[in-house]
């Protein structure tokens, strides 16, 4: 899901910090249409950021056009002691948590909702055996609605970090920057995410390995089962 | 160090990120070695994070990248 290689204009072979810094340097001295190019590896990053947030297409994708405007906008004050990228999605994730308490506040519910207790317990999902379901396996949309639903389950500050670091491919440090919370945080938050999936997803996809996969199985000749 | 399966639990996400001390890792792995209950929660978890990092588990709405960039037109025609 991570950026990948993209159309610059600029020399081939830049890594994404010195193209970005080159395009911005560019867009501020009057180029502004390059904007365009400087945002395009990031479009779907600033998406799934505010889907995290918001679980409604057409909710996220206001707030994903309204995050870019407000980043052109705000594109002065970007300091490049901090990726583009990160400084983009942290823009969105604002965006999505400010139409978040907005809605709330619309539905005269608590905008003071405390997070879930974070010093909690955790138990996974206690299997005896795990046989590895394939990528391949992917092109089923029972299997992605099964991933997608999971996921929405989580409560929000878990559901944020786990697109972050998992989806997104940020590191820790950039999840954290993002989140505008402690490497620390993260690190809590994410073993409570992914023991989360772990505990939804791990019965489901043993469960229904059969009735999932027998189109695959049937397809692969069953090698990988 | 001797660990139990919680103290593995709580381990887990760290190790996935290779982010565990020398020490905690070799003790992590001897205790996965003869339980199989945390191997398979070990292997299940990082299973499931594969197949959420696959850019085909999640959609982008069909024009989102059109709309957006007509957006950002606007915007920048708007203000030359």
């Amino acid at each position: 899901m991570k950026a990948g290689t993209h159309s610059t204009g600029l020399v081939a072979g830049d890594s994404p910090a010195i193209r970005d810094a080159e395009l911005i340097a560019r867009i501020l001295s009057g180029e502004r249409e390059l904007f365009h190019e400087l945002v395009r590896p990031y479009e779907k990053s600033v998406y799934f950021a505010t889907f995290s947030i918001l679980q409604n297409e057409q909710d996220a994708e206001d707030a994903a056009q309204e995050t870019v405007l407000r980043a052109l906008k705000n594109l002065s004050n970007f300091r490049a002691k901090s990726k583009f990228s990160t400084w983009l999605v942290s823009i969105a994730i604002n965006e999505a948590r400010a139409r978040l308490r907005h809605a709330r506040v619309l539905k005269f519910e608590s905008v003071d909702e405390s997070p879930p207790d974070e010093d909690g317990g955790f138990t996974p999902s206690v299997i005896s055996d795990w046989r590895e379901v394939p990528l391949q396996a992917l092109e089923r949309k029972e299997l992605r609605e099964l991933l997608q639903k999971a996921i929405a389950s989580l409560p929000e500050i878990y559901r944020e970090v786990l697109l972050l670091r998992d989806v997104e491919e940020f590191s820790i440090a950039e999840s954290a920057a993002a989140l505008g919370v402690s490497e620390g945080v993260v690190k809590t938050r994410l073993l409570r995410a992914r023991l989360m999936m772990q505990k939804i997803l791990a019965p489901q996809l043993a469960s229904k390995r059969s009735g999932l996969f027998g189109l695959f199985r049937s397809r692969a000749g069953g090698s990988w089962f | 160090m001797v660990l139990n399966c919680k103290h593995v639990w709580g381990q887990i996400s760290n190790y996935i990120e290779g982010d565990v001390a020398p020490e905690l890792r070799e003790a992590i792995e001897k205790h996965l070695a003869h339980c199989r209950h945390c191997a398979a929660v070990l292997d299940s978890t990082r299973n499931i994070l594969v197949l959420i990092a696959d850019d085909r588990a999640f959609e982008i709405p069909v024009g989102y990248s059109d709309r957006l960039h007509a957006r950002l037109r606007e915007k920048i025609a708007s203000r030359e």
